[in-house]
C-alpha cells in the first residue's frame, strides 16, 4: 500500500477521520507559542543577543511564532486539501512584504536625500 | 499509449486537491474562502504596519514608545490572547466531537480572556490619552493608535462573532452548517493572534528599547 500512504501527508494532529486536530496538537502549539513569546520579551529586555542584532532576532522569533500559529492553530499543512491555502498564503505574504518593506525602503531613501531643514 | 496521470494510480478519494476525486468537500471550500478574507485582512494590516514603521520616529517632541509602553501589561495581554486562542481551538474541537457542554465552557473561557485583553488595552489607551499622549499628539501616536486600535476593533468584532456562534449552537445545535461557521470563527480568532504577534514585536518590543 505504498502508493496509498504517499497521500497521507497531513497536518500535525489531524486524525484519520477527524476534520480537525486533537487536544495534544493545540497544547503543543500553546507551549511553543508561550516559549517563543517569553524568548521575544527576554531578548528585547536583555543583552543576551548582540545589541545591534536584537531587532533581527525579534523578527526571527516573530516569524517562528507565526509559523507555530499557522501549523498548530490554523492547521495549515502540506496535505492535498491545503494546496490552495498555501498558494493564497504565499501571495498574501508577497503583498504584505512589498507594502511594508517597500514603504520603509522608499521613506528611508527620501529621508536620506532630504536637504537640511532651515532652522 | 494513453497519458497516465496521478489519478490513475491512487483511489480517487485520496487524490483530492490534486485533480482527482471530484469537487472538494464544502468544509474545505468554506475554509478556503474565509482564508482569502483573512489574507485580505492581513494586507489591510500591512498598510497600518508600514505606516507605523515609517512614522514611529516622528514623535514631534512628544513622548516616545519607551516612555509610554508598559511591557508587563503587554505580556499579560499577549498571554490573554494566546490562551483565548487555545481555548477557542479546544472549543472548536469539542464542537467537532459533538460535545456542546464543553464547547460552551471553552467558549466562556475564550470570551473572558478576549474581554480581559480588551479591558487592559482600553485602560492603557485611556492612561495614555490622560497623559496628553493621545492620537493627535504626534505622527508616531497617530500611527500607534490606528494600528493597535484596528486590532482592538477586530478583537471586539471577534467577541461579537463568538456570542453569535454560541447563540447559534444553543438554538440550532451542532449541525454541519453551524460547524462550518464555527470553523470560520476559530480561523478568525487565531488570525487575530497572528496579527498581535506582529504588533507586540514591532510596536512594543522594538519601540520600548
Amino acid at each position: 500500500m505504498a502508493d496509498v500512504r504517499l497521500f497521507h501527508d497531513r497536518t500535525p494532529g489531524v486524525e484519520e477521520y477527524e476534520p480537525t486536530a486533537n487536544y495534544w496538537s493545540y497544547t503543543a502549539g500553546l507551549g511553543l507559542a508561550i516559549l517563543l513569546t517569553i524568548a521575544s520579551f527576554v531578548v528585547s529586555q536583555t543583552n543576551l543577543l548582540w545589541p545591534p542584532g536584537i531587532p533581527m532576532g525579534l523578527i526571527v522569533l516573530a516569524f517562528a511564532q507565526i509559523g507555530v500559529h499557522l501549523v498548530f492553530f490554523l492547521h495549515l499543512g502540506s496535505g492535498p486539501d491545503h494546496t490552495n491555502n498555501i498558494i493564497a498564503l504565499a501571495f498574501g505574504l508577497l503583498i504584505v512584504f512589498l507594502v511594508i518593506a517597500g514603504s520603509v525602503w522608499i521613506i528611508a531613501n527620501l529621508n536620506w536625500n532630504m536637504m537640511e531643514m532651515p532652522r | 499509449m494513453s497519458i497516465t496521470t496521478i489519478a490513475d494510480f491512487v483511489p480517487t478519494e485520496l487524490a483530492r486537491g490534486r485533480g482527482g476525486g471530484g469537487p472538494a468537500p464544502t468544509r474545505t471550500v468554506v475554509a478556503y474562502g474565509f482564508w482569502i478574507f483573512l489574507l485580505s485582512d492581513f494586507v489591510l494590516f500591512s498598510g497600518l504596519f508600514a505606516a507605523y514603521a515609517v512614522l514611529s520616529g516622528n514623535t514631534a517632541g512628544g513622548p516616545t514608545g519607551s516612555e509610554l509602553f508598559n511591557l508587563r501589561n503587554v505580556f499579560i495581554e499577549t498571554m490573554c490572547l494566546l490562551l483565548s486562542s487555545y481555548t477557542a481551538g479546544l472549543g472548536a474541537l469539542s464542537a467537532e466531537r459533538r460535545q456542546p457542554g464543553s464547547f460552551l465552557i471553552f467558549s466562556a473561557f475564550t470570551f473572558v480572556l478576549g474581554a480581559a485583553f480588551l479591558v487592559i488595552e482600553a485602560r492603557e489607551f485611556a492612561r495614555m490619552a490622560a497623559e496628553g499622549a493621545g492620537p493627535s499628539r504626534s505622527a508616531f501616536l497617530s500611527a500607534f493608535f490606528t494600528l493597535v486600535g484596528t486590532h482592538g476593533v477586530h478583537v471586539t468584532s471577534g467577541l461579537v462573532f463568538l456570542v453569535y456562534m454560541v447563540a447559534q449552537v444553543v438554538a440550532k445545535g451542532l449541525r454541519p452548517h453551524v460547524l462550518r461557521r464555527l470553523l470560520c470563527f476559530s480561523l478568525f480568532w487565531h488570525a487575530l493572534d497572528i496579527i498581535w504577534v506582529g504588533v507586540f514585536t514591532l510596536v512594543y518590543l522594538m519601540g520600548a528599547r
